[in-house]
């Protein structure tokens, strides 16, 4: 899987790791940082949408494939991201004709003490 | 009017000066502000595309200008800088952005109370009557008991 260049950007990497889709680890940069000693919480945001995208892709994938269209995306912060790197995974809760429910999370030291987590609907345009 | 140690809050300066990091990353930049509410400009920035077929910025750039937008449009309702943290933010995509133009958000903050601060905004592409993202969210300030 290819990720754009908005990921690149964010300097994001694929972490392939067992079943399920692969989580996205986002290193700490200057690039990312929001007010001194935290990073932004765009920068949070983006990375949670790009897991949310990786996750429905790999979904989308197993289906056949087909185009994503975002509509949508509500986004919790649960706690300050601090100078390390930062995790997210993507989860698709429904995968229908059209649209599809999709979940994500960010953590950084402990998987069950995320830093935010996002909810997102997405129109499919199946191939 | 305000008994805050912060000088009063000048977006303008505060987007020269002080957004460094991402923000500067992206490119985001002072537009406009007024009572209650900051115009931010990001220009179009190939590095920033989410849809390599069709060269349209991913969603991310945009919530980050308009988390600072309507961050900063707290600060502007208040007339200082206070700490804050963002609790939830949400957008709706109403369309993608035009590839090649500059996208402007407008943050507004509607509504303080002791703890919590009420925003909104929408993005577009140079016509504002046809916006490309609304958002609405809440943010917390950090020094306030509930």
């Amino acid at each position: 899987m290819t990720l754009p260049p908005y990921a690149e950007l964010l300097g994001l990497t694929i972490e392939a790791d067992g079943d399920g889709a692969p989580s996205l680890v986002m290193p700490f940069s200057g690039d990312v940082i929001g007010r001194p000693g935290f990073l932004h919480g765009g920068a949070i945001g983006g990375l949670l949408e790009m897991a949310a995208i990786v996750a429905l892709q790999h979904a989308l994938e197993a289906e056949g494939g087909g185009r994503i269209k975002p509509i949508n995306v509500t986004v919790d912060y649960m706690r300050g991201g601090r100078e390390k790197p930062t995790r997210a995974r993507g989860t698709v809760t429904r995968l229908g004709t059209r649209v599809a429910n999709v979940e994500a999370t960010a953590w950084q030291d402990d998987p069950t003490r995320p830093i935010a987590a996002a909810r997102m609907n997405y129109l499919v345009v199946r191939s | 009017m305000s008994d805050s140690p912060f000088p009063p809050f000048d977006p303008e300066r505060f987007m020269t000066l002080g957004a460094g990091g991402h923000a500067r990353r992206l490119g985001l930049g002072y537009r406009a502000h007024g009572p209650d509410w900051v115009e931010l400009a990001l220009p179009y920035d190939p590095a920033q595309i989410g849809d390599p077929d069709r060269g349209v910025i991913a969603s991310g750039p945009i919530l980050t200008m308009m988390d600072m937008a309507t961050s900063m449009a707290i600060w502007a309702r208040l007339g200082h800088f206070r700490m804050q943290a963002t609790l939830d933010l949400r957008i709706d995509y109403l369309r993608p952005a035009t590839p090649g133009k500059t996208v402007i958000g407008r943050g507004e903050c509607y509504r303080i109370t002791r703890t919590i601060a009420f925003i909104r905004g929408q993005a577009h592409d140079g016509d504002p009557a046809d916006p490309l993202a609304h958002v609405a969210g809440t943010y917390m300030f950090l020094d306030a008991q509930p």
